[in-house]
C-alpha cells in the first residue's frame, strides 16, 4: 500500500497550492484566482501526464523542498531554477522521476519569480468552489504551505510526456504589456494617457499575486472625486491615488473603485507573473480585436 | 445607458441609477438562463453590471443599449431575515448624524427592507441598500485593522455585515450571528445580488 502524499521540507518563502482557479463567482465576491503563469502550470502539467486542471505548486523566487512518501513524477517549469532529487542534479522542465522518501529540491529561481511543481495525480487538497486554488486576497482555498505540512495526492491519470525538455519562454528583461485603453480612461488627462503609453515604469517590489505593481510617472487624473464600485477584470490597469498603474492579477478584487485607464491583453499576463521588481515595463495599446 | 469596452472580452454597462443597475442585473441572468446570453461573469455593482467572458461583445454592445425599455426587477423573492443586536461602537456617532437617538437608528434600520444591490470587497460581502438617501454616513476617517465578523456596518447609501474578520472604514452599529460565507454550504453566500433582506432586532446579552 502507498501513501500517495508530499511532506513539504522547505516551503520557501511564498508556495501555494494552484490550479485553473474558480471563475463564475466573481458576483459573490470570490477573485478568479489560480495559476499566476497559466502557460507554466499548464506545460508541467502536460510534462507530468496530468489533467489540465490538476492542482500544482507555485513557488515564489526561492522554491521549495519536498519529500514524496511514495515513487512520483515530478516536472517543474516556470522560472528556470536548479532541480535536485536525492542532493543530485535532476532535469528542469521536464518529467523527473523521485522515488519514496526522496528528497525533491526546486532552487532559487535564476531568471523570472515563480516556479511550478507539477506532481503526478496532482494536490488532491479539497477543492474549494471548485477549485484547489490558494486565494491570498479572500483566503479561500488551502493556505501558503509552511514546513511539515502534508498534501495529499491524487491517482494518477496519465503517462508522463516523453520528451527531453520542452521549450519555454524565458521571463522578460523587459515587460511589453499590450493594452485597450478604457473603460475610465477618459478620467485621466490627454497627458496621462499619452504618459501610460511612451514612458518608463518599472515592476514595483510591492507586486504579489493580487496586483502587479510600478513605479514611473504619476498618472493625473482629469476629474477629481470618486468612481461609484465597479467589476473588474483580469488584467485592469487600476489606477490608486497616488497615480501609479497597477495591474490586476489572479487575486484581484472583484469590484473596485479606483477608475481603470486600460486592460492588459490575458495573453501577456504570464509574462507579468515572472518579471523581477525592477524590470522595465512598457504599456502598448494595440487594436481591440 | 452606455456600453463601455473593457479589454478584449469584457463589456461595462453603465446605467443611471443603482435601481437601473438591479434591473439590467435581473435581466442579463434572465437572457443567460434562456441560454441567449454566453458570459463567464456578470457582475452588478452601484452603477453598471461588467459583462465578462462574453462570446461576442461587439455585438451585446449595440444590442444592450438600442433595447432600450428595462423590465423592473422579479418581485420579492427571497427573503434572508438576519437576527441582529444593535449593539455597534459606532452607534452613537450614526445617531448623532441622523439626528435621533440610538433606539431610533435600531427602529428605522430594522424597519427597512434591503437588497443585495452588489458583492465584492470579501466573499459574502453585499452592498444593501434600502435606507433612504438622508441617512447616507460617510467612511470612518480611520479605518479599523480588525472589524468582527458579523459585524453591521452602514456606509456611504449601504450597508453591509463583515462575513470575516478584516479591516474596515464602515461605521459599525450592530452584530449578528448569522453566517454570511461558508464554502462547505451550498450556497456558500447567504446573500447574493437581488437577495431580500431584514434586519430583525434581538435584545443582546
Amino acid at each position: 500500500m502507498t501513501d500517495r502524499a508530499l511532506v513539504v521540507v522547505r516551503a520557501g518563502a511564498l508556495t501555494t497550492v494552484q490550479d485553473l482557479g474558480r471563475p463564475g463567482y466573481a458576483h459573490l465576491g470570490v477573485p478568479r484566482s489560480g495559476a499566476l503563469d497559466p502557460h507554466a502550470a499548464a506545460l508541467v502539467n502536460r510534462l507530468a501526464g496530468n489533467a489540465p486542471d490538476a492542482a500544482v505548486l507555485e513557488t515564489t523566487v526561492n522554491g521549495c523542498a519536498l519529500r514524496p512518501r511514495s515513487a512520483v513524477t515530478v516536472a517543474v517549469g516556470g522560472a528556470p531554477c536548479p532541480v535536485a532529487v536525492g542532493g543530485r542534479p535532476a532535469a528542469w522542465g521536464a518529467p523527473v522521476v523521485v522515488p519514496a522518501g526522496e528528497l525533491l529540491e526546486v532552487g532559487t529561481a535564476v531568471a523570472g519569480v515563480r516556479a511550478y511543481v507539477a506532481v503526478s495525480g496532482g494536490i488532491a487538497v479539497a477543492p474549494v468552489l471548485g477549485s484547489r486554488a490558494t486565494d491570498l486576497l479572500s483566503g479561500l482555498g488551502p493556505a501558503p504551505l509552511a514546513d511539515g505540512t502534508v498534501l495529499p495526492l491524487g491517482a494518477p491519470a496519465g503517462s508522463p510526456a516523453r520528451v527531453d525538455s520542452a521549450p519555454q519562454p524565458r521571463p522578460p528583461a523587459e515587460l511589453v504589456l499590450r493594452v485597450a485603453l478604457g473603460p475610465r480612461d477618459n478620467w485621466f488627462t490627454a497627458r496621462a494617457v499619452r504618459d501610460l503609453t511612451t514612458r518608463a515604469y518599472q515592476v514595483s517590489s510591492a507586486s504579489n499575486r493580487i496586483g502587479l505593481r510600478t513605479e514611473g510617472p504619476a498618472l493625473e487624473r482629469a476629474r477629481p472625486g470618486e468612481l461609484p464600485s465597479e467589476g473588474m477584470v483580469l488584467g485592469a490597469v487600476q489606477v490608486p491615488p497616488d497615480g501609479r498603474p497597477v495591474v490586476f492579477l489572479a487575486d484581484h478584487p472583484t469590484t473596485g473603485g479606483y477608475p481603470v485607464i486600460a486592460v492588459v491583453r490575458t495573453a501577456d499576463l504570464s509574462a507579468a507573473a515572472q518579471a523581477v521588481p525592477g524590470t522595465p515595463v512598457r504599456f502598448v495599446t494595440v487594436r481591440r480585436r | 445607458m452606455r456600453a463601455l469596452p473593457v479589454g478584449e472580452d469584457a463589456l461595462l454597462v453603465e446605467v443611471s441609477s443603482g435601481e437601473r443597475a438591479q434591473a439590467l442585473h435581473a435581466r442579463l441572468l434572465r437572457l443567460r438562463a434562456e441560454g441567449s446570453l454566453a458570459v463567464r461573469e456578470i457582475v452588478p455593482a452601484a452603477r453598471t453590471v461588467l459583462l465578462d467572458g462574453l462570446d461576442d461583445p461587439v455585438r451585446w454592445a449595440s444590442e444592450l443599449t438600442t433595447s432600450d425599455v428595462l423590465p423592473s426587477p422579479p418581485r420579492a423573492r427571497e427573503l434572508i431575515e438576519l437576527p441582529v443586536r444593535y449593539d455597534g461602537p459606532d452607534l452613537a456617532e450614526v445617531a448623532a448624524r441622523w439626528q435621533v437617538t440610538e433606539r431610533e437608528v435600531a427602529r428605522i434600520h430594522a424597519g427597512t427592507e434591503f437588497t443585495v444591490a452588489f458583492c465584492g470587497f470579501a466573499p459574502g460581502f453585499g452592498y444593501l441598500t434600502g435606507l433612504p438617501s438622508h441617512y447616507d454616513v460617510p467612511r470612518r476617517a480611520t479605518p479599523r485593522t480588525a472589524v468582527p465578523a458579523g459585524a453591521v456596518a452602514l456606509a456611504g447609501p449601504y450597508t453591509g455585515v463583515y462575513p470575516r474578520s478584516s479591516p474596515g472604514g464602515w461605521q459599525l452599529i450592530g452584530t449578528t450571528e448569522a453566517v454570511l460565507w461558508d464554502h462547505t454550504r451550498v450556497p456558500a453566500a447567504l446573500l447574493s445580488p437581488g437577495t431580500h433582506v431584514r434586519f430583525v432586532p434581538v435584545e443582546g446579552a
